[in-house]
């Protein structure tokens, strides 16, 4: 089903791959079916035990008397053998057969009844049987993938795993490129691979240089690393956002919850009403902390009138929890609301540099060069910004070129 | 797609193997011969369809398709392509289908070629093989399903665990199932003898050739599997006595005992019963074998496959085909005719000996394999039974057993003549007294015993070789007649020489390795040189590697004999960075029969590695011992008398005049 969400204009060819996946289970099944039909379609008599140990007695008699023929055999001990076999042939011959005593025509009934059950059986119960069995285990609607297909596919078929494959291996070749880091760590956690979303976030503080967004980021990956548990490594990397920037909300979040964690009730109050007390009435995460505040007895002071950016703890909480469709869909998203922003509010150069690195990575090409245009012709009268949009294109060209010489 | 032609394959062999078991018992039970006739073809496709099965498994790993979990767990892309296949059975998922892949395999063989058994014989045959079948396909259905689908696919496999990125797990896992499985027709014609109350003479024709058979593949299994432990684990020992290894050591002794009182069955109608026990007793020890490894009780170095969640099924599957089996031994063995009794100092006689020690030395080993797992679930203690009970336990039995070994051939059916055997292996004996009394002079240090073990294992050989040569008449007839009476042997005489030969062979690789092996543990650095033995070993250099998908670090030594430069050995480490695990590739340098064996360890920051080098002498005779073993048991196997399926069937020929009863 990932596929499938992100590329509806293909509907029939998915109806083409359940047609001949149809066909494939209906020759099985027929094949199947004809096994358990087709002996019953012959007549035979039984080979009754004891004629088979007599025939297999008469070859060993046989056998005999060609080696002893043949000279393999000395006479004394070929004598010996066929005494041997001879009394076995006896005591077989002997064995009561239990003969049947019905009447042939009774017989004759019972058997065409028990064909039919078994005809009953093989057009019946094998089929229903498989095809209940494939029901419960079976994933029909899902396509198959070898991994070369997917690597060779277009990029906007939304496969995440492959697009940050991309990524990953670029990086590995550049590994100096800390936009891409950047790009890629957010992406980890949603893919629920925090460990990894924390590493790129520290590649991304040691190429381009700390931040609040980017400690605080990081903290919020080693917390959902280790289930929710503030450790003293989180901590530390929510105290350095804080240092950068006392108003970063989501460190003072996380820091107030490690006091809590540590039994500091009173402390996890005191700054979670101090982070209330300057966070606006509609901010997305206000309820959080205000819950939060609540569980540890404090009181929620009232909100101030300005409204703070940024992405809440809430959101990036609920991201983990998500289906790949919806993560699909927001790794996109995510691209796109940038995009969104930067039409209505131009003035951005950071961003129109992340919105064209983050086409880049994505292998978008076409949208990449369109956001360029886009961005001269707002900064067109501004030098410094132009000279940094032209290294941008560069770094785009070299990125792009590298990916198809891969 | 594949993926899903794959499970839907696998539902459709589960339906078939319930109609293999239905309807030919159905066909038994009324004497009706169409029905009966049914199991056969049955049999033909659901081999058809597990085989499509197993190959879509194959496909998905060999193209990397991670939308199956399976896939995506144990395999990487970059992996070279021998590796992507043996992944597929390298894991839990995939070997459990290859186990019922090869056990349908076997059951098409019996319908392919049982057309010369009694019908109800072939249909409760069949029907028992297609109840093993469903067990273990609804076992995979339900609890280890291999074609589950992962979404979203992750862009890169999580890797083959790297000890197993070796072509060993190429042809270990292959060849044991082999063995185990055709265990499995025994037990299906026990199964099949005791439901009709009678033993049809069919039976013993069957049973002998298709446990030979199981046999070889269970010593080549057996072989193999303990050579790669020693190449790969990095340390140098042929056998740890590891549950899993004891895993497959039991139905290899069961089958062992089982060949042997199928001959007595075969040539004198005798040991009926007890060879059908040996028959479910085996195959039980099969079972317990194969899930031994999986059921997660055991920890070892087999690392792949454990989950206790799967336990249950186990123990139910277990249960039934084992408890089942021996209940209905039980009820019925004493329906069974009887053979007649025999002379205790005869052929038949030596035979029961043979089966009394193997069956002891496999209870030896299950108790040893067992307490512990029993006594960590009774009362929580975790204790380890190690090579010392083994060794005392299982070498205490093998010695006299190997010990009469070559006695039983030379032993005529009905009455044997002690003394008369004794008397004609008076040279082997001789010759064996003398080669221990030369060890012991030449050897110093060393255990106290090897020389006399030395001894046993000539004997053992010397004594295989007379029986032979006695069958040839050699010394007490002309050359021309030895010749002649020489190719006259059967193969199946030449089969047994041959088979007890290699035991010597493997017996005399055993107390050399274990008796003289010399060891230095060390930690050099470059130019530093290490002496073993007569050799020399120098560090040349360290080098860094790349593979496929792993990084090695590589030392290389080179390697002098009394200042006689000769060549490198190289031992490294390899680190996968998937699972980011490291294996150490043992150096091996065979000289003749001995082997040099050089394995590096952690290397510190000043530039000194940690290395183990040991000279073993005569090593490589443990491992081609089971070979000639195992060519021992396909000679007799090729004995035309008993081959499969022969238009001519089995005969009785006794070797030596017998008067009649």
């Amino acid at each position: 089903m990932a596929y499938a969400a992100t590329h509806s204009p293909v509907n029939g060819f998915e109806v083409m791959i359940s047609l001949s996946l149809f066909a494939a289970f209906a020759l099985m099944t027929a094949i199947a079916a004809f096994a358990v039909l087709w002996p019953l379609s012959r007549t035979r008599a039984a080979q009754a035990a004891r004629e088979a140990d007599l025939a297999v007695y008469r070859d060993q008699l046989a056998e005999i008397a060609r080696d002893a023929k043949s000279g393999r055999l000395p006479k004394a001990e070929a004598e010996a053998a066929r005494i041997e076999v001879a009394r076995r042939m006896l005591a077989a011959d002997s064995a009561r057969e239990t003969a049947s005593t019905e009447d042939p025509a009774r017989i004759t009934r019972q058997t065409t009844w028990r064909r039919r059950m078994a005809a009953v059986f093989a057009l019946l119960f094998v089929p229903v049987f498989a095809v209940g069995l494939y029901g419960m285990l079976g994933s029909p609607r899902l396509p198959g993938a070898p991994l070369a297909e997917r690597l060779t596919a277009a990029p906007d078929r939304g496969d995440v795993a492959i697009l940050v494959r991309r990524v990953e291996e670029h990086l590995q070749k550049t590994p100096n490129d800390g936009a891409g880091y950047e790009i890629l760590a957010p992406v980890y956690l949603r893919m629920g691979r925090p460990e990894d979303a924390a590493r790129a976030y520290a590649e991304a503080i040691r190429i381009l240089g700390p931040s609040a967004l980017r400690h605080s980021s990081r903290g919020e990956a080693l917390v959902i690393a280790s289930d929710g548990l503030v450790t003293a490594d989180a901590a530390r990397a929510f105290a350095d956002a804080l240092a950068l920037d006392p108003n970063e909300p989501r460190s003072a979040y996380f820091l107030g919850l490690a006091a809590e964690q540590d039994g500091r009730a009173a402390d996890a109050a005191r700054i979670w009403g101090q982070l209330l007390a300057r966070t606006p009435a509609d901010a997305p995460y206000r309820p959080v902390v205000a819950a939060a505040l609540a569980r540890v007895g404090g009181t929620a002071p009232a909100a101030p009138g300005v409204a703070a950016p940024g992405p809440g703890a809430a959101d990036v909480a609920a991201a983990a929890a998500l289906s790949s469709d919806e993560r699909n869909a927001m790794v996109r998203g995510m691209v796109d609301r940038l995009a969104q922003r930067l039409d209505s509010a131009p003035d951005d150069i950071e961003g129109w540099l992340r919105l064209v690195r983050a086409y880049g990575v994505l292998g978008d090409k076409d949208k990449a060069a369109e956001a360029l245009k886009k961005a001269r012709a707002t900064f067109k009268d501004n030098a410094e910004a132009l000279g940094r949009l032209d290294a941008a294109e560069k770094e785009l060209a070299a990125k792009t070129g590298a990916g198809e010489k891969g | 797609m594949i993926a899903e032609i794959g499970q839907y394959a696998l539902a459709l062999a589960f339906a078939l193997s319930l109609a293999q078991v239905i309807l030919p018992a159905w066909g038994a039970r009324r004497n009706d011969p169409v029905l009966m006739s049914s199991a056969g073809p049955i049999a033909l496709a659901l081999f058809g369809f597990i085989a499509f099965a197993f190959g879509a498994l194959v496909q998905l790993y060999v193209t990397s398709d991670f939308t199956v979990v399976n896939v995506a767990e144990n395999s990487h892309s970059q992996m070279p392509l021998i590796y992507k296949i043996t992944s597929t059975w390298g894991n839990h998922e995939g070997s459990m289908l290859l186990w019922v892949f090869v056990l349908a395999f076997f059951g098409a063989l019996v319908a392919e070629f049982g057309s010369n058994l009694p019908d109800r014989l072939k249909a409760l045959v069949l029907a028992v093989q297609g109840a093993v079948a469903a067990a273990f396909l609804s076992f995979i259905l339900f609890t280890s399903n291999p074609f589950a689908r992962l979404v979203p696919a992750p862009a890169e496999g999580r890797d083959l665990n790297p000890i197993l990125q070796d072509l060993g797990l190429a042809i270990h896992p292959p060849l044991l199932y082999l063995g185990y499985v055709g265990l499995s027709i025994s037990f299906a014609f026990a199964i099949a003898a005791l439901i009709e109350g009678r033993i049809d003479a069919a039976w013993a024709r069957w049973v002998r050739p298709w446990t030979l058979a199981a046999w070889i593949f269970l010593t080549l299994g057996i072989a193999m599997g303990s050579y790669w432990a020693y190449y790969e684990l990095g340390w140098g020992g042929w056998w740890f006595w590891d549950p899993v290894e004891n895993a497959s050591l039991m139905p290899w002794l069961a089958a062992t005992a089982l060949l042997h009182s199928a001959v007595v069955m075969e040539k004198r109608d005798a040991l009926k019963v007890w060879t059908i026990l040996l028959a479910i007793l085996a195959f039980s020890l099969s079972l317990v074998g194969t899930f031994l490894v999986r059921s997660g009780v055991l920890t070892s170095v087999h690392a792949f496959a454990t989950d206790p969640a799967r336990g249950v099924f186990i123990l139910a599957i277990l249960t039934f085909f084992i408890a089942g089996g021996l209940t209905l031994f039980a009820f019925r063995a004493s329906e069974l005719k009887q053979g007649g009794l025999f002379a205790p100092i005869s052929r038949e006689g030596a035979l029961v000996l043979n089966n009394l020690f193997l069956t002891a030395a496999t209870a030896a080993v299950l108790v040893g394999t067992l307490y512990p797992l029993a006594l960590e679930a009774l009362t929580g203690d975790k204790i380890t039974v190690g090579p010392p009970y083994f060794n005392l336990a299982f070498g205490g039995l093998m010695v006299p057993l190997v010990f009469a070994m070559p006695f039983g051939p030379l032993l005529a059916w009905k009455r044997g003549d002690l003394m008369g055997v004794a008397q004609r292996l008076m040279l082997a004996a001789a010759l064996a007294v003398v080669a221990a009394v030369v060890i012991a002079a030449a050897t110093t240090g060393g255990p106290v015993l090897a020389p006399l073990a030395v001894g046993l294992a000539v004997f053992i050989m010397l004594g295989a070789l007379t029986d032979i040569a006695e069958r040839a008449g050699l010394g007490r007839v002309t050359a021309r007649v030895a010749l002649a009476r020489l190719a006259g042997v059967p193969r199946s005489g030449y089969g047994t020489a041959i088979a007890h030969f290699g035991v010597g062979v493997c017996l005399l690789g055993i107390v050399c390795e274990t008796g003289w092996s010399l060891e230095k543990i060390a930690s050099v650095k470059l130019g530093d040189t290490v002496t073993i033995g007569a050799r020399s070993l120098t560090l040349d250099r360290l080098e860094n590697r790349t593979g496929a998908n792993f990084r090695a670090r590589t030392a290389v030594f080179s390697i002098r004999e009394d200042g006689a430069p000769q060549g490198t050995i190289e031992a490294s480490r390899r680190m996968f960075a998937a699972r980011q695990m490291a294996t150490t590739e043992a150096g091996i340098r065979t000289f003749g029969l001995s082997q040099l064996y050089v394995s590096m360890g952690e290397e510190s920051p000043d530039g000194h590695i940690s290395m183990r080098a040991t000279y073993k002498p005569f090593v490589t005779l443990i491992w081609l011992g089971a070979v000639v073993m195992a060519l021992g048991g396909a000679l007799s196997l090729a004995d035309r008398r008993l081959r499969v399926g022969a238009p001519r069937p089995a005969t009785k020929r006794p070797r030596a005049p017998v008067p009649a009863e």
